[in-house]
């Protein structure tokens, strides 16, 4: 066999983020051209920096994968109400670590991205609403705030131009939902971080104090800075059509060497990743599943085939370790990208524990409000843990579906399909595994404690 | 209820930056449990006083986040991460010994009020678990050996001590002073 070459990353992102002579003080970073992007595109039209945005083609890494160009269109500007900037820095889908890395290692990447794009969608003000657990990445953000405004970056009359934009870092407090950009902005408003029902509540038309309001991740917006400094069609360039720019994965689970890795979108498969990037798994293991974009997407098993045609009319004929890492590809496998969170999981894990484990997490995170997510979480994680305690029965499996199905859709925020995607696959997938845990009543011999 | 005049000024501060006060809440919230350790129905009613809301207002946040509290955890609280990739690699057995070595169920605190343990959801840090957190400060790779050790540490009051963690803030530090 040919030995295959290692994928070679390509940082933009995190470019810098991980030199050893690095820091995270302004003058490192001015020392690499920052705030560079800033000073140009302060001198251009507003709509301008929209434009690029849209031509780049650049979608949210967030979780959901909207084009950021197309949701700063949607923004409300007739309305003639104050216009808001959130960066999304809540972080909390299990298997996702990314804007950990910019927010401590390059926060003045992060500033500089939403000051461009505050600028360009000419917000009022701009907030980070960071997780609490990220205690010192707040006290680096504000650190790095205070130095940016009094250099002049952000503020009062920003590097002369008559534009003015604060920027604040507001905590949230542990919850999960307050990623969910509705149940965020409730939160930022001081109230319980209950999702708004959508329509009408778009953020772009009825967002922050029912004022327009763009909410994006933290990677997204550092994005922005590097669309404005190479400009839209060279960024469109970068990885596949619609999938554009690179991505930053995170790879945790029962790899050698799990981590986080910047890519071009597509430039790699998922076996690539785990066996060339990852180091492959521990001695003597083979793979048994993976989940590909953080808890919430749909659980992949080693064994399986994805067939299908492509939008272009081609038609791909996969095993999971083809599947092309960008937005798209493990769409057509049947799942998502997500948050970019790949969790991997070897033959000696027990998959009804590991549902458990899944599980306990969506029935702890629930906002309540919406009885089928409220109650169908809390039965899911009751059953599953009761399997795993002695007391599984057959007819479970097909419980756990039932419950699970009349969750999906009948919700008012997306956390309904997260809850029950996790459930709906791994019992379908898996059905064996659960069938046997009603004969045996027994953890899978190697397998950790996973609840 | 009694808030030192530095928490007094940092809160005032915290208030201007909002368009609206109302939210400041978590803010606040945050500040006077930093000082205090928990927010009570006292600490509510102030803050609701403050903010012009209704105690409601207060209680309705302080019982909804995880991390808000309405009792202080002890002095030294320890959160373990319980969600999947943490799991993966042996957070159950991480947990299960530092309750042994620190004497205290996950979700109590210790009878001398010393020590308390938090099973939490994802720490966001999942490439390195499993994962704990000491206080502020995040530690990697915790197996179940290595909680033994960080347990004895914490029992030592020699945590602050230790290389073991992560913290972004004292890497840049030293670089900055290396290399004046
Ligand atoms: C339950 C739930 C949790 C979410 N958590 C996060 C999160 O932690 N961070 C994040 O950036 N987006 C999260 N999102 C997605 C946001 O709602 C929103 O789509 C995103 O912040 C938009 O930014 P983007 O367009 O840059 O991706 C979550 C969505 C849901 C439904
Ligand atoms: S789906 Fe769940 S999390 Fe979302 S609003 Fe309804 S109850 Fe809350
Ligand atoms: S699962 Fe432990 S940090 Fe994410």
């Amino acid at each position: 066999m040919i030995s295959k070459k290692i994928p070679k990353e390509r940082r933009v992102i995190l470019k810098n983020a991980d030199n050893p002579s690095y820091s995270n003080k302004i003058t490192c970073y001015i020392k690499e051209g920052g705030y560079d992007v800033l000073k140009k595109s302060i001198k251009k039209k507003p709509e301008e920096i929209g434009e690029e945005v849209l031509k780049s083609g650049v979608r949210g890494r967030g979780g959901a994968g909207f084009p950021t160009g197309m949701k700063w269109k949607f923004l409300d500007r007739k309305s003639g109400k104050p216009i808001y900037l959130i960066c999304n820095a809540d972080e909390s889908e299990p298997g996702t670590f990314k804007d950990r890395q910019i927010i401590h290692k390059d926060p003045h990447q992060l500033i500089e991205g939403m000051m461009i794009s505050a600028y360009a969608i000419q917000a009022k003000q701009a907030f980070i609403y960071i997780r609490a657990e990220f205690f010192e990445g707040a006290k680096i953000l504000n650190r790095a705030i205070a130095e940016a405004k009094a250099k002049g970056f952000c503020g009062e009359n920003i590097l002369g131009s008559g534009y003015s934009c604060d920027l604040v870092v507001h905590r949230g407090a542990g919850a999960y939902i307050c990623g969910e950009e509705t149940g965020l902005i409730e939160s930022l408003e001081g109230k319980r971080p209950n999702p708004r029902i959508k329509p009408p509540y778009f953020p772009a038309v009825l967002g922050l104090y029912q004022c327009p309001t763009i909410v994006n991740n933290v990677e997204t917006l550092c994005n922005v800075k590097h669309i404005m400094e190479m400009g839209g069609e060279t960024f469109s360039k970068i990885g596949k059509p619609n999938n554009t720019g690179t991505r930053i994965w995170c790879v945790s689970g029962q790899v050698k060497n799990p981590g986080y890795f910047e890519f071009e979108c597509g430039a790699l498969t998922l076996g690539e990743m785990i066996y060339d990037v990852c180091g492959g798994l521990l001695p003597g293991r083979t793979l048994q599943a993976v989940i590909p974009g953080g808890s919430s997407a749909k659980i992949l098993r080693a064994d399986e085939r994805f067939k299908g045609t492509h939008k272009d009319g081609t038609d791909f004929d996969w095993g999971i370790e083809d599947i092309p890492l960008d937005f798209d590809g493990p769409m057509a496998a049947g799942t998502m990208s997500g948050s970019g969170g790949i969790v991997v999981m070897d033959d000696t894990v027990d998959m009804v524990e590991a549902m458990a484990n899944i599980n306990a997490f969506y029935a702890h995170e629930s906002c309540g409000q919406c009885t089928p997510c409220r109650e169908g979480s809390l039965w899911m994680k009751k059953i599953s843990s009761r399997m795993c305690s002695g007391d599984a029965r057959e007819e479970d499996a097909d419980l756990l579906l039932s419950v699970a199905n009349q969750i999906e859709g009948r919700t008012i925020c997306a956390f309904g399909e997260a809850a029950a995607w996790p459930t709906q696959s791994f019992v379908k997938k898996f059905r064996k595994d659960f069938l046997k845990k009603a004969k045996t009543q027994k953890r899978k011999k190697d397998s950790l404690q996973l609840i | 209820m009694k808030l030192t005049e530095d928490t007094i000024q940092k809160i005032d501060e915290v208030i201007s930056r909002y368009p609206d006060k109302r939210s400041a809440s978590l803010m606040v919230i945050h500040l006077v449990q930093e000082e205090l350790g928990a927010v009570d129905l006292e600490a509510s009613e102030w803050i609701a006083d403050l903010l012009d809301l209704q105690p409601i207002n207060i209680r309705e946040l302080i019982t909804f986040y995880p991390m808000l509290r309405e009792t202080p955890w002890g002095e030294t609280h320890v959160r373990v991460c319980r969600t999947l990739p943490c799991a993966l690699r042996g957070s159950y057995a991480t947990c299960k010994k530092l309750e042994e070595k620190l004497h205290v169920k996950e979700g109590c605190v210790s009878s001398d009020g010393k020590h308390s343990i938090e099973f939490m959801e994802c720490l966001a840090d999942c490439g390195e678990g499993p994962v704990v957190m000491v206080g502020d400060q995040t530690f990697e790779n915790i197996d179940e050996g290595k909680a033994a050790k960080l347990a004895q540490l914490i029992l030592d009051d020699k945590v602050a001590d230790t290389k073991e963690f992560t913290s972004y803030e004292k890497a840049v530090e030293s670089i900055q002073s290396s290399k004046s």
